[in-house]
């Protein structure tokens, strides 16, 4: 059964680096994505999304631990710095666990 | 005498003051901002078709030299004057030398409703105006880095939403027409001012946000909001003088000197240069150039741009 736990990497973030940072998902690894909007507020303000350059997204990857925490650090050390940006990863049971 | 957008957008203000809950939808907005973009694009191509292209070649040479100039002017009195960093000066500055969709398209219901001639290529100056800024911000923050990734610049500013747009607005107005165009006239000219309506009552609902941040930036960033618009337009209207425009001309060249970007350049200043606070430079060009430009600042630049007229005997 250990195959089917995975990790689901959460990746909540400033809606202007979608293009980017799926770019940099992609090339280290992951077999895809998902995209949604989000609202919220946190210690760079509150992110309304009331249109688009304040808008936050939030991008959740299914993937190995390996290529998960690859893709973590990866985005901690571009882009911790200067956007709004936020990590966390837990354990999944997946289905089908070839898809990932 | 106040046209009546003009007063959808105080609305919007106030009641985004007032922490209603007010809210355009967010795929209304986009929508409703689609629509002005292809309007004015479509507008200024039917009137293009009309004129050889060649003759327009050197004041569109003109126009961006303008959009070089007005960055270099805003950076030194935002770094030595204002005592911003230099990627939040660089950044700001790219706002101010870029120009802004919606008090454009309000400047041209102001001159639509006061039957007032202005020369058909303005929709291309806004193209040509909205691009150099942006470019020039990001060399003056970061140099002629090899950090900078240019493909993926150049990709973000001439495919931005508003620029394609535009873009794409003008060339079915060339292609198409005016006949042609009667078909789909119902829609996008004839509701053009309720779309505006609508856009900038959204438009006030956003600005209302950005005002409450001003208050962290202190009073330079008020003066420098209101002063740089000004002064923007006297070389606006000036070049328009010199390009021999009319008065309606004029006018709208140093309207759209005196407006800053916020949406094409917060987006591609956010990927290129993400030192820089995006919130100073917001607040700045949607909290303060924004409702003045379209309240206060239009008629005023109508007046430079007689003035100038007047003055030169042009």
């Amino acid at each position: 059964m250990s195959d089917n736990i995975k990790k689901l990497l959460t990746i909540v973030t400033e809606a202007a680096l979608e293009n980017i940072l799926i770019k940099d998902i992609e090339r280290l690894g992951a077999q895809g994505y998902t995209i949604t909007d989000a609202r919220g507020k946190g210690g760079r303000g509150s992110r309304s999304a009331a249109w688009d350059a304040s808008g936050n997204i939030r991008i959740e990857v299914v993937s190995d631990a390996a290529i998960a925490s690859q893709i973590a650090s990866h985005l901690k050390e571009t882009y911790y710095d200067n956007y709004a940006m936020i990590l966390f990863m837990s354990d999944v049971e997946v289905i089908r666990p070839g898809k990932f | 005498m106040i046209d009546p957008v003009i007063l959808f957008f105080i609305f919007g203000l106030s009641a985004g003051l007032l922490r209603s809950e007010l809210r355009l939808p967010p795929a209304i907005y986009d929508l409703v901002s689609i629509m002005l973009l292809l309007t004015i694009g479509m507008k200024g191509g039917i009137e293009l078709a009309k004129q050889p292209f060649l003759e327009l070649l050197p004041q569109m040479l003109v126009v961006i030299a303008l959009g070089i100039v007005l960055p270099l002017i805003a950076f030194p009195l935002l770094r030595y004057l204002g005592r911003f960093s230099r990627v939040d000066a660089a950044s700001i500055a790219a706002h101010y030398g870029s120009v802004s969709m919606g008090t454009f398209a309000v400047a041209v219901a102001y001159m639509s409703a006061r039957g007032i001639y202005y020369e058909e290529q303005m929709p291309l100056f806004v193209v040509m105006l909205e691009i150099p800024a942006i470019l020039v911000g990001i060399v003056i923050a970061k140099g002629f880095s090899k950090q900078t990734n240019w493909a993926q610049v150049g990709h973000e500013v001439l495919l931005g939403k508003s620029i394609i747009l535009m873009i794409g607005g003008l060339l079915i107005g060339w292609i198409a027409g005016e006949e042609q165009l009667a078909s789909i006239k119902p829609l996008f000219f004839d509701l053009f001012k309720g779309i505006l309506a609508l856009f900038l009552l959204e438009m006030g609902l956003i600005t209302s946000k950005h005002v409450g941040s001003l208050k962290k930036y202190g009073p330079f960033l008020i003066v420098f909001g209101i002063s740089m618009p000004m002064l923007s337009a006297v070389l606006g209207a000036s070049t328009g003088c010199l390009l021999g425009f009319s008065v309606g001309g004029t006018a709208m060249l140093a309207i759209l000197a005196a407006s800053a970007s916020y949406i094409a350049v917060p987006a591609a200043m956010r990927i290129s240069v993400p030192e820089a606070n995006p919130t100073l430079s917001l607040a700045a060009s949607l909290g303060i150039t924004f409702p003045f430009n379209v309240v206060i600042g239009i008629p005023i630049y109508y007046a430079m741009a007689e003035y100038i007229h007047a003055f030169f005997g042009a």
